[in-house]
């Protein structure tokens, strides 16, 4: 008979950056680099004071700035030591340089990224720009939407991050505001626990130290970049299958799923959330906390009789092409809600809508791909904002789209 | 520890005489810097004197280009690149790291000198806050900027290192204007001690005289605390003259006065090599002229322009507080009775 363990979870109130910064204590992080900006910093106030308090033996630089302070981990990392850092909007442009070379020097190291947008002008408020600029450079990039799934995801990025098949570093971003800063029951494992599901970070014969003295980002010049730049990709796909695991191993250790609470039932699926998709007509697509209006929305349409669900995309790197067209085959119009924008791009839209064109592509049945830009800078995206949208998606089921990219609820613009 | 321990463990660092020097080399065979480099010489002498337990950081500049090309790295003991402004936070963070995973017994309790070389841009420009921002903290780690005073693996372009006058590509003297670069040398160990109080050791350097620069490093790395060294490196290359005249131009830099070479101790500014004589007064700094006309890089200038830089030295020792060091006047502190 095989030994039932009892979990016993503490529950505790907490927002999406304190939930983070815990998630980092139980993952006994070694080396924190912190500077300050708005709405991500919570994160490094509560390990600050997790560390004052003797909850955690880390190390916490204060950086002269992001870029410094994306440097510091980077180089943390490649000794050996478990890091954390994150920024916010232009804070983390400002550290572009070192966040590529952190994953081209493939150090597993995780960042908090609380959305926000880009100045000019100046706003404090989610908009997912800011996060997508590294969409290309070889991070993986996870979208979590409730405070739980901030903490479960961060354990699991750490398994990711580290193992020997990927050594990739991982941003996990919440919604600026709606997330960050909004405080939800959080369940919080035995600590004990977290050491049966994360090993210790072993870097192996990558680890830089006098014993190993290896040669790191020599200069290549063109003779070696293509063959880098394959392995970087080849280690993207291979993490694919290490984060099926770890959700499986996550499981297996704290007996719920990734995400999971005893009021939410997470689906099982690492890379997407469903929602009401088995026999929709209309999928709503979106990442973060809008989900909260559209699932929301999804139930009101529902009892007006509209066949409407909701895809919400957990992971955007590597970006769940299967899954995708798994729950959009059978779909006619999908609705692609962007808290982003991509100025001049083919199709005048939001980046994620044109990664969910691209990985429909294929499909000898496409549904109609149409897309919302909205929210941006913080607004609101409201229920009937999306019941809106879900309308304009069911008229299309039969007709030809004619504007295929609208901008929700912008002054003096009707849509 | 207390300072008689430190003073003890500084003292037995020291290297006594040339034929006391390891013979061990930790930066080796397979670089491809230019002849008569001597910021190549400033990698040996600093893995040289800091020996196995050592991670080196390298920041982007002419010293990552020319050592380390993929599959004929020169470097011994483990070595890691960062971008041109990170040298700063990349010695902290594996400072901090190698602190915390010792303290938490994930490696092996042992001293490891942690070491950043940065160039021009990475130093005393863009990386400028990131050396002071890991100068700092209390981490045992050293920074030493090779100053070749230009941008020496992107053409010879101007820094904030480039002395008066000197011509590089994008300082060239025309028909219009002859002096394009106009500002003077940022004088940066004297930021670095006047700014950070727990810097227990800075120094300036230059490979010319070999056991001092490597007693430098090690004194650096045994005093503990975060150090800084800054090392003038003559470059054929960017300064246009004979690669065979590197050390002489080293050696002239300090005899003129333009290069003096100090050491600041928990505190106290102790004067090295000729610059101690000329600061004591026991000898003659010899003409600017004689450093200058050496260079193709100050073939444009005139008597008048020699005669200004003169001036401008004479200045450093003749007039400021900390001869050489700190460029504040003295003045005549009349206490009223």
């Amino acid at each position: 008979m095989t030994e039932v363990k009892k979990i016993v979870e503490r529950e505790v109130l907490m927002n999406g950056t304190q939930a983070v910064a815990h998630a980092a204590m139980y993952a006994d992080v070694d080396v924190v680099a912190a500077y300050p900006i708005r709405p991500y910093t919570e994160v490094m106030d509560t390990i600050s004071k997790l560390i004052a308090d003797g909850e955690l033996d880390a190390e916490f630089i204060v950086a002269e700035g992001e870029h410094g302070q994306f440097e510091t981990v980077k180089h943390a990392s490649l000794v050996g030591a478990r890091t954390l850092v994150g920024s916010s909007g232009v804070g983390w442009l400002y550290a572009m340089e070192a966040i590529v070379v952190t994953a081209t020097d493939r150090a597993p190291v995780v960042a908090i990224i609380g959305n926000r947008a880009l100045d000019d002008p100046g706003a404090y408020g989610v908009e997912h720009n800011d996060a997508l600029m590294v969409r290309d450079v070889g991070w993986l990039l996870a979208w979590v939407d409730t405070a739980q799934e901030a903490f479960d995801t961060t354990l699991i990025a750490y398994k990711v991050a580290e193992d020997q098949r990927v050594l990739l570093p991982v941003g996990i971003s919440m919604d600026g505001g709606f997330l960050t800063h909004s405080e939800q029951i959080v369940r919080l494992p035995p600590r004990e626990l977290v050491k049966d599901f994360l090993p210790p970070y072993n870097r192996g014969k990558y680890l830089v130290h006098p014993d190993n003295p290896i040669t790191v980002a020599p200069q290549v010049n063109e003779d070696w970049v293509m063959e880098i730049r394959r392995q970087h990709e080849e280690a993207m796909e291979r993490a694919r299958g290490v984060i099926s695991e770890a959700y499986e191993s996550f499981k297996k250790v704290f007996g719920r799923y990734p995400g999971s609470t005893a009021e939410i039932q997470m689906p099982e699926n690492p890379f997407v959330e469903p929602y009401m998709i088995d026999d929709a007509e209309v999928v709503i697509i979106g990442m973060g906390t809008v989900s909260k209006p559209i699932k929301v929305a999804i139930k009101n349409m529902r009892r007006q009789g509209y066949k409407v669900g909701m895809l919400r995309l957990r992971w955007f790197r590597p970006f769940p092409t299967q899954d995708v067209i798994k729950y959009l085959s059978n779909s006619k119009v999908v609705c692609v809600i962007d808290r982003d924008y991509s100025m001049g791009s083919p199709n005048r839209g939001g980046v994620i809508y044109h990664e969910i064109r691209s990985a429909l592509y294929d499909l000898d049945q496409r549904p109609k791909v149409m897309n919302f830009i909205g929210g941006l800078g913080g607004r609101e995206i409201t229920i009937q904002d999306v019941e809106k949208i879900i309308k304009i998606g069911y008229e299309h089921r039969d007709t030809p789209i004619t504007k295929p990219v609208y901008w929700v609820g912008v002054r003096g613009d009707p849509w | 520890m207390v300072e008689k321990e430190i003073e003890e463990k500084v003292y037995k660092s020291i290297i006594k005489t040339i034929k006391d020097v390891p013979l061990e080399e930790f930066y080796t065979s397979g670089h491809r810097t230019c002849q008569g480099c001597e910021s190549a010489l400033v990698m040996r002498f600093l893995a040289k004197a800091a020996g196995p337990r050592t991670i080196v950081i390298g920041a982007t500049g002419c010293m990552y280009v020319a050592n380390t090309t993929y599959y004929t790295t020169s470097w011994i003991v483990p070595w890691v690149h960062t971008q041109l402004g990170g040298s700063g936070a990349a010695v902290l963070g594996t400072a901090a790291a190698l602190r915390a995973l010792m303290r938490k017994g994930k490696i092996k309790q042992e001293p490891i000198n942690v070491i950043a070389f940065c160039g021009d841009l990475g130093c005393a420009d863009m990386g400028l806050s990131g050396v002071s921002n890991a100068m700092t903290y209390d981490y045992n780690l050293l920074i030493i900027l090779y100053d070749n005073e230009s941008s020496a693996n992107t053409d010879i372009q101007e820094t904030s290192m480039t002395p008066y006058g000197a011509q590089t590509s994008f300082s060239r003297p025309g028909k219009e204007r002859r002096i394009m670069k106009r500002r003077w040398k940022k004088n940066v160990v004297s930021m670095i001690i006047a700014g950070h109080r727990n810097v227990k050791y800075a120094a300036t350097m230059t490979p010319a005289y070999p056991l001092d620069s490597m007693n430098k490093i090690r004194k650096a790395l045994s005093i503990g605390g975060p150090t800084f060294i800054h090392s003038l490196d003559p470059c054929p290359k960017g300064w246009d003259y004979d690669p065979k005249f590197s050390h002489e131009l080293g050696v002239l830099a300090v005899e003129t006065g333009l290069w003096p070479l100090y050491e600041y101790i928990n505190g106290e500014i102790v004067y090295n090599e000729p610059t101690k004589s000329i600061v004591e007064g026991r000898m003659k700094r010899k003409p600017v002229k004689e450093y200058l006309e050496k260079q193709g890089r100050f073939s444009h200038f005139t008597e008048e322009d020699i005669e200004y830089v003169q001036k401008m030295v004479d200045e450093m020792y003749e007039e400021w507080e900390i001869p050489g060091v700190m460029p504040i006047k003295s003045i005549n502190v009349k206490i009223s009775d």
